[in-house]
Order: structure tokens, then C-alpha cells, then sequence
């Protein structure tokens, strides 16, 4: 019986060594035919000219989706960091709840529902806001990315200023600081780990994310502008993979662009270790 | 830092005090009033997006709607097929990730004896929790399509599910497998009971709340899935029966709401299926709460 459950606990190990392969023996092909920095560095994306020569850069998407993620972290962090304050701290019981549980169901939303939304509502807003000819554009996707990141943000680092002893705010307090003063002097220092991880966890819901963003981004290979429609990493894979022919080179650079995102995902996953021990270590 | 605060209460005694007041007491105010603000944004667009679907999609959401197939011939679109295909996955996805979520859980929490191995499997789970859906497809597409011959299907789409939701199911079922008092354990195993016979009557019936838990939460995930299941389970429309669906292109609800919306351009349908797709994911979180209480009531 113990063989069983052995077997059963190996099975995520074996998961995690499978995809691994996987993408490494389906992405590394096309960087050898291509080139590695031809691919990495190349500016154009034209995997199916026939005219010209194709053309297989994906610059405009890997730096799409830094972009991206840089936009949505700027405006998601402090809106999520102040809402865990509020929720942390400054709310009264039921009030915090209540707030808690809307965090909940705003994670719980499917991400081609807020796609949805953002191309009736932002998209066309963006438009008229910015006089442009489309408002699918790098900066529709930026603000989506930032509504679809707030719950990781709020929750974790919501958890990491409730962790905070009670006596570093009693040693602030009696030494006459106010409560306001105690939250972002001493609070929110003493539990910056925890807010750190829950940056990184945002960072990596964010550049992962596809099916939202493919309906609000344009998805048209450009380098990346806040006013221009941009394809990132995810969408790339998402919308060219049903068509682009099986055994081809086109197919192959799709998965090369899955190797460099799993990549990222794993520099992102390294950062999460390094900030978790560190809080285990200031406790 | 307290040191800080420290000066700061010096200089507050001292003759500068009214300026200094103003200053701390504009401060608070003005946090008080971000902390506010930003909190009214966050819960402001969780309603909004709630309101808005419903109130596009409800009306959408009529019989026929949800118990017809799309006809181009008689050019009418209806969602019962996507319905029965997230149920179907729901269904295989479960069957297969709950036995070896729930054994995996038990191996960790009750067999396993060295830490290393404990380690990695946690580890692997972990790592498995932040790889992107789209990631999932891809590989899912490679492994089940490519390698083992399926056809994009049902099949195909549960299994790279099975991928994603296992950590879940791992999780919640150790952490209540762990809240359990081990003087159950003792009991059990001091009246003579074997280590299996203890874990199946004592600890796995105790745990049936993290479990259910598990499997809300799974199914959330299962529902609200979409670019892990483009390649594996298809863009298809039509309607089967649940053995033909495994290996025939089987668009889930996420799947068709994107089709619809993206590619044809039917907001109708597209807020019909958002407006079910609300309502489930509001069902399953307040479900999900519900039995998350219980357990932590223990």
C-alpha cells in the first residue's frame, strides 16, 4: 500500500521533469536552425512570408511581455499593497470579510471573462480616451493584467502584514507614532518578504497569462508601444498554433517562444525560493 | 526603523510642535484616505464586472440557448454542448487527479519517512502551481497528442487538467490531513488496526472536508480554463456523448466564449456563456468558503 502512495507522490515530480523535456526537446530545434540571437534578438516576426524571406525574431514578443508585466506591476502593486493595508489593518472585522472574500471571487473570474469585458469596455474606452484608429493596444492589456494580478498581491501580502508581531506596532505606538505612522514605518518593513513574494507571485500570473490579454492586445507583432497592438509570448503561442502547418519551422519557433517563457517562469519560481527563505529566516 | 519613530516623538515635544501637528495629522489623513480609495477600486471593480456580465448576459442566457447546439443552417446558436463537454472534463479530470492527489497527500503526510523525497515532491507541486496554462497546453498537446496518439478531445483536455489541478488537490488535502490530532492515529493504531486499515477509517474520513475543499477549488480551475485546453481538447462545437467527446475536437465553455466572441463576432453568445460562467464561479467560491469555515473551525 505504502508502494502505491509512493507512486501517487511521484506522480507531480513526474509531471514537473516532463514538461521540462518536453519543452526543451521541442524548443531547442528551431534556435538551431535560426540561430539562437538571430531568434532572441531579431525584431521581425514573419514565420510565413513566401515572398521574402520568413523572418522568425521574437524580440517584439519577449519584450512585450516584460512590458507588459513591468506596466501591470506598476499599477497593480501599489493599489494591491495598500488594499492588504487597508484589509490588514484599518478595516474593521466585517468589513475586512467582506473584502477578503471579493478578493476570493476576483481571482476565481476565468481569464476569457475579463478578456471579454476589457475588449467591450476598455478597449473602446482606450479609443476614444486617445483618439486612436483601435484601442487594442499594449496599454489595454497592461491595465487588464494589473486588475488580474490583485488578488495574488492583496492575499499573500495581506497574510504577511497580519504576520507581523503585535509588539513591533506596541513599540512603535508607545513611543508615540500613530497607528498610520506604524503601518508604512514599521508594518510594512518588517513583513517586506512577504510583500516581495507576493510581487514575484504577480510578476509570474502575469507574464503567464494568455487568453485575456490575446482579446484586448491587437495581436499584431510590433515592438512593444503603449498605443500600438503588440502580441506577447503567450498570445503568440495561442493564436498561431491551430494554423501554423505540423513538422514546419514556424511551429517549431511557437515552442521555442514556450521554452523562453517556461524559462522566465522558472527565473520567477527561483526568486519565490530565495524570498520564502528569507522570510523563514527573519522569523 | 524605531529608531526613527523614536526622534520623531523628541522633535514632536519640543517648540515646533504646531507645525509638526499639522503635518502628522495631513499625513494621516491623506493615508487613511489612499488606503480607502484603493480599497473602493479593488472591491468597485469586482462589482462592476459582476453587474456588467449579468446584466448583459442574463438575458441571453434563455432555454434555448442552453439546451441547443449552434445550427448554421438554421443560423441559431446555442451553448448545450459546451456545457455537457466542461462537465465532462470536470468528470474524467476528477476521476483521475482525486485518487492520486488525495494518495499523493497521504504519502506525504502519513508513509513518507525521508525529508529529501518530501522535499522534492512539495517542491515539484509548488512548481507546478506557477507554470502558465498556455505552458500546460503546449506540453499537453506534445505528450497526449504527439506522443500517445489521441486525437484532440475530451481525453486529451483532462489529462493536461489532471497536470494542473493536482497541486491543488495535494495542498488541501495535507493541510487537512495535518490539522488532524494524531492522538487519532494512536488510538487507532493501539487497538490493533494495520497502517492502511488506520489511514482509510480514521484519517481519510476526517480529512473529507480539505478534500472537498480540494475538489471546489479544482473545479473552479477546471471551469475558468481556457488557453491549456486549445490545443488538447479543440475549438469543436457540436454536440457528442460523452465516449464519442473524448477523442472529437470539444470546445469547453472558456473555449467557445473566446470562439464566439474573437473569431464570429456573436456578443450574444458571448455574454451568455460570461453571465453561466459568473454564476458558476460565484456557486463554487461561496461553496468553496463554506467548507474552507468548517474545516478551519476544527
Amino acid at each position: 500500500m505504502k508502494m502505491l502512495f509512493f507512486l501517487c507522490g511521484l506522480v507531480s515530480v513526474g509531471f514537473v521533469l516532463c514538461i521540462s523535456i518536453y519543452l526543451f526537446v521541442a524548443g531547442i530545434p528551431a534556435f538551431k536552425v535560426i540561430g539562437i540571437s538571430d531568434m532572441l534578438f531579431g525584431k521581425v516576426w514573419l514565420p510565413t512570408a513566401s515572398t521574402t524571406e520568413p523572418s522568425f525574431g521574437i524580440l517584439p514578443f519577449i519584450l512585450t511581455s516584460i512590458w507588459g508585466t513591468a506596466g501591470a506591476i506598476m499599477i497593480g502593486v501599489p493599489i494591491g499593497l495598500l488594499t492588504a493595508i487597508y484589509v490588514a489593518k484599518a478595516a474593521p472585522k466585517k468589513v475586512a470579510t467582506a473584502i477578503r472574500t471579493s478578493v476570493q471571487l476576483l481571482a476565481g473570474i476565468p481569464s476569457v471573462v475579463y478578456g471579454m469585458i476589457g475588449m467591450v469596455v476598455l478597449v473602446p474606452l482606450i479609443q476614444r480616451t486617445f483618439d486612436l484608429t483601435s484601442g487594442a493596444t499594449l496599454m489595454a492589456a497592461i491595465i487588464v493584467l494589473a486588475i488580474m494580478i490583485l488578488p495574488s498581491i492583496i492575499n499573500v501580502s495581506e497574510t504577511a502584514l497580519s504576520a507581523v508581531p503585535a509588539e513591533y506596532e506596541e513599540a512603535s505606538m508607545a513611543l508615540g507614532a500613530t497607528k498610520e505612522e506604524t503601518w508604512f514605518r514599521v508594518t510594512l518593513p518588517a513583513a517586506r518578504s512577504g510583500v516581495a513574494t507576493a510581487i514575484v507571485l504577480g510578476i509570474g500570473r502575469a507574464i503567464g497569462e494568455a487568453m485575456a490579454i490575446i482579446m484586448v492586445s491587437g495581436n499584431v507583432a510590433n515592438m512593444p508601444g503603449l498605443f500600438k497592438s503588440v502580441r506577447f509570448m503567450t498570445t503568440a503561442i495561442a493564436s498561431e498554433m491551430s494554423y501554423a502547418a505540423v513538422g514546419s519551422l514556424h511551429r517549431d519557433a511557437l515552442f521555442s517562444i514556450g521554452l523562453v517563457l517556461f524559462l522566465f517562469i522558472m527565473l520567477i519560481n527561483l526568486g519565490l525560493k530565495f524570498f520564502i527563505r528569507e522570510k523563514k529566516e527573519e522569523t | 526603523m524605531s529608531k526613527t519613530t523614536a526622534t520623531t516623538t523628541i522633535t514632536t515635544n519640543s517648540d515646533q510642535v504646531p507645525f509638526f501637528q499639522v503635518r502628522r495629522k495631513l499625513y494621516n489623513i491623506i493615508v487613511r484616505g489612499f488606503l480607502r480609495l484603493t480599497t473602493l477600486v479593488t472591491v468597485g471593480l469586482l462589482i462592476f464586472m459582476i453587474g456588467y456580465i449579468l446584466i448583459n448576459g442574463l438575458k441571453h442566457l434563455t432555454i434555448p440557448m442552453l439546451t441547443t447546439q449552434s445550427s448554421y443552417i438554421e443560423d441559431t446558436i446555442g451553448i448545450f454542448p459546451n456545457i455537457m463537454n466542461t462537465l465532462y472534463m470536470i468528470l474524467i479530470s476528477m476521476l483521475i487527479a482525486l485518487p492520486l492527489g488525495i494518495g499523493a497527500a497521504v504519502y506525504l503526510n502519513e508513509y513518507a519517512t525521508n525529508r529529501r523525497l518530501v522535499t522534492t515532491i512539495e517542491f515539484a507541486a509548488e512548481t507546478l502551481t506557477g507554470i502558465p496554462s498556455i505552458v500546460f497546453g503546449l506540453v499537453g498537446m506534445l505528450v497526449f497528442i504527439h506522443l500517445f496518439g489521441l486525437k484532440q478531445g475530451v481525453l486529451a483536455g483532462s489529462l493536461t487538467l489532471v497536470m494542473i489541478i493536482l497541486p491543488t488537490i495535494i495542498r488541501t488535502t495535507q493541510e487537512s490531513l495535518k490539522s488532524i490530532p494524531d492522538d487519532y492515529r494512536h488510538g487507532s493504531l493501539a487497538l490493533g488496526s494495520g497502517k492502511w486499515h488506520m489511514v482509510r477509517t480514521v484519517v481519510l474520513p476526517s480529512a473529507m472536508d480539505g478534500i472537498v475543499t480540494g475538489s471546489i477549488l479544482a473545479i473552479g480551475r477546471i471551469v475558468g480554463e481556457s488557453a491549456a485546453l486549445l490545443f488538447t481538447a479543440g475549438f469543436g462545437l457540436r454536440l457528442n456523448s460523452l465516449f464519442k467527446s473524448l477523442q472529437r475536437s470539444s470546445a469547453s465553455l472558456t473555449v467557445a466564449l473566446y470562439v464566439y466572441v474573437s473569431e464570429r463576432g456573436e456578443m450574444e453568445a458571448g455574454f451568455a456563456i460570461a453571465a453561466l460562467l459568473m454564476l458558476i464561479t460565484l456557486l463554487l467560491n461561496f461553496a468553496a468558503t463554506y467548507f474552507g469555515n468548517k474545516l478551519k473551525k476544527r
